[in-house]
């Protein structure tokens, strides 16, 4: 019997005991922490994404209440109303930011760009990229093996089974670029989802000069400075023999998509048919 | 007998061209001679288009320390300089030349004597090898003035030639060593001289016993030569196995064969230094081998550097019906080539046609915790682990289980029963922890 007692009292001895020194340390090496971070924490999407350029949601929320405004800070997934949200918790001005959406900048589909060899190893494309170009001659093209798909947290990018180039649902893309990190070939970019989600974007990134792309791919940037010429807002620069329309100047004229004789500046989300298009491009054939 | 003692393995060895000559292949019309190199900056092009060259001529400088010159391996016009397609389907620069009948430099001795006496001095030696433009020809393709410069404070101790030739197929080395042996062994002392050395040690396998008999009675008249048969075991080419082999000693992991007092030479680099030394010829050709199962005449050729790779294997006999695919070397470390029309470089050891049969890999299964690889691993590595970490993106582990270590035999991969796909894993995760290292030495 007294084995029981002895056991008891000693483990109640070393609790309380533990108690004590637990409750003097905690008091002693109390941390105030602001209450606002918690606060700002609440509204954000807690996605943990890391496309603010911090580690996690806590730590964007505790940049906020640090900040002295939030021009510099900005929640790609929540967007404009989760940043208004933040900004009346702060008592600061909320500072308004166009959407952004990813763009895969390759349309080197099986049909425009055939493939020359079969590629049997490891189906991840940094271990493609790793060893070699690619299963086209084109040296810059997607490899098609959906790293992207599996680093993106919102399941907004999907690799199509038939053309095995990647696709964004714009609905569903929050521009936290994991998928730009994720892409050995720097194929995807953040551009700004434009008016009603319509944009004009150059759609390749091959650096060769004309004779190679137009060889390895039918919808390659040859870089003929014919959208360069045509655009009248300075829109795009050619630089390493490829087209880029800079989305800041771009006024979605389309005259470019229009002008380009490969086919790679491309328009999404515009009211289809395009009638001028066909005609134009007849007149150029002639 | 001696061999490395870690790990290895011993694949079929299929060495079919091993009693095939040395032929010289035809000069091509055009070639496109390669201005980058695997390892080190790319040479800068000193012709431009239009010009006439000669056989020898220098027509790109080495930039930096680690880097080589650049010499026409034929003579005639520079047609452009310009972007070429290599073997791993990136284009890198290049100089095309027409080729215009077969005129050599002057300078260069021709003839076929050999010339024994070497008087010249260390330094003049050294230089002659930079201006020569030689480089390793195992694979590696590492500048070979840069070995014969040892960091202040280190002391070679032993030459080691390297002549093991572990790879299944390739015989080029072979083949040099029963038909110029003794020009391997006056390049032996050309560069026992360079470094500073009176001990050399020339390693061979085995299964070129030919080989053994005919160096080792070439030996008695050199001094401080002798002649290491060694047990046929793969990958003892590799720098650091011959080490362990023939002098019982291992490199620190990170360093280089020199903190333990060895350089390392292949074979037919030496026989590069010998003619760079003693007949003034720099690097403009070197011999590889084509060859395969089903290939119509497996052999060695004495290849001009730049020729395109579709040029020689026509000469070889084609293609071969069935082939599954090309390896540009041999089957362990070679890379699969996606096109012939890739001129041949420094490091272009040889061309395998596989069968389509055996070309294809085999579905990858689950790990069975059989620790095969880590038996094989030459280099003390746990190859399912780092495979593992690769697959996870854990870096710091990765570099903490010494995956820079790795030397890429691909044992592993070859010994697995679960056919894990462990050094495309392992390859990938070299490439990113040596980013993360240098961009950490960078700051």
């Amino acid at each position: 019997m007294s084995l029981v007692w002895i056991s008891l009292i000693t483990l109640g001895v070393i609790g309380s005991v533990s108690a004590i020194i637990l409750y003097v340390v905690a008091k002693k090496f109390h941390v105030e922490e602001d209450h606002r971070i918690d606060l700002v924490e609440e509204v954000l999407p807690a996605a943990n994404c890391g496309g603010c350029g911090y580690p996690g949601c806590r730590n964007f929320a505790d940049a906020c209440v640090k900040a002295d405004n939030l021009c510099d800070l900005h929640c790609p997934v929540g967007g404009n109303e989760t940043m208004a949200k933040v900004a009346e918790i702060l008592g600061l001005v909320a500072v308004e930011k166009a959407p952004m959406v990813a763009v895969v900048r390759c349309n080197g589909t099986c049909e425009h760009r055939p493939r020359n060899n079969e590629y049997d190893g490891v189906k991840h494309c940094f271990i493609a990229h790793n060893l070699y170009s690619g299963e086209t001659n084109c040296s810059w093209g997607c490899l098609g093996f959906g790293d992207c798909e599996l680093a993106c947290d919102f399941d907004a990018i999907h690799v199509n089974p038939i053309t095995k180039i990647p696709e964004v649902i714009d609905d569903k893309c929050t521009a936290c670029g994991a998928c730009v990190r994720a892409c050995p070939k720097d194929l995807i970019e953040l551009r700004k989802m434009g008016p009603k989600g319509r944009r004009v974007y150059v759609d390749c990134r091959n650096q060769d000069r004309g004779h190679i792309v137009s060889k390895a791919c039918e919808v390659g940037c040859i870089g003929c400075a014919k959208c360069q010429k045509v655009c009248k807002h300075d829109a795009i620069t050619i630089e390493n023999n490829l087209a880029f329309i800079h989305d800041d100047k771009c006024k979605l004229c389309r005259d470019c998509v229009i002008v380009c004789p490969t086919n790679s500046i491309i328009d999404v989300n515009f009211p289809r048919p395009k009638q001028p298009k066909v005609a134009v491009e007849e007149e150029v054939s002639q | 007998m001696k061999s490395f003692r870690i790990g290895g393995i011993h694949p079929k060895e299929n060495k079919f061209s091993a009693g095939a000559a040395i032929q010289q292949a035809d000069i091509p019309a055009t070639v496109a001679i390669p201005l980058a190199h695997y390892i080190g900056n790319p040479s800068e092009a000193i012709v431009k288009r239009g010009d006439t060259v000669k056989v020898g001529q220098q027509i790109g400088a080495g930039s930096g320390f680690i880097s080589a010159n650049v010499h026409a391996s034929v003579s005639g016009k520079v047609r452009k300089i310009d972007v070429q397609l290599d073997a791993t389907g990136y284009r890198r620069p290049a100089v095309f030349i027409e080729v215009e009948g077969d005129e050599w430099l002057e300078t260069i001795d021709r003839t076929p004597d050999i010339v024994r006496g070497c008087s010249l001095g260390k330094e003049e030696i050294i230089q002659k090898i930079q201006d020569a433009g030689i480089v390793g020809l195992g694979g590696a393709t590492f500048p070979a003035h840069v070995k014969l410069m040892p960091p202040p404070g280190k002391k070679a101790e032993y030459l080691i030639i390297n002549g093991v030739e572990c790879e299944p197929y390739l015989t080029c080395d072979h083949r040099l060593m029963m038909e110029h042996g003794e020009e391997i062994l006056i390049g032996t002392t050309i560069l026992m001289k360079a470094l500073g050395v009176d001990k050399a040690i020339v390693g061979i396998e085995n299964n070129k016993p030919d080989a053994i008999e005919h160096l080792t009675r070439l030996a008695t008249t050199f001094l401080g030569i002798t002649i290491q048969p060694l047990k046929v075991q793969y990958p003892q080419g590799g720098e650091k196995q011959l080490i362990d082999a023939v002098l019982r000693r291992q490199v620190p992991s990170g360093k280089i064969p020199i903190e333990i007092g060895a350089v390392v030479f292949n074979v037919a680099t030496t026989f590069a230094v010998y003619e760079a030394v003693q007949k003034n010829k720099p690097m403009i050709d070197r011999v590889m081998t084509i060859t395969g199962k089903d290939a119509p005449n497996a052999s060695n050729y004495r290849v001009r550097l730049g020729t395109y790779l579709s040029h020689v294997v026509e000469q070889a006999g084609g293609i071969p019906e069935g082939t599954g695919k090309i390896v540009g070397g041999g089957p362990m470390m070679g890379r699969s080539l996606m096109n012939l029309d890739v001129p041949m470089a420094k490091g272009s050891a040889g061309v395998l046609f596989m069968r389509d049969e055996e070309s294809i890999r085999k579905p990858s299964q689950n790990c069975i915790r059989c620790a095969k690889c880590v038996s094989v691993c030459p280099m003390g590595l746990e190859p399912y682990l780092l495979m593992a970490y690769c697959e996870r993106n854990m870096w710091d582990e990765l570099e903490s289980n010494r995956t820079m270590d790795c030397i890429e035999c691909g044992s592993c991969n070859y010994t697995c029963p679960s056919h894990r796909p462990l050094l495309d894993y392992i390859r990938f995760g070299k490439s990113t922890v040596g980013n993360i290292i240098r961009n950490r030495n960078n700051k």
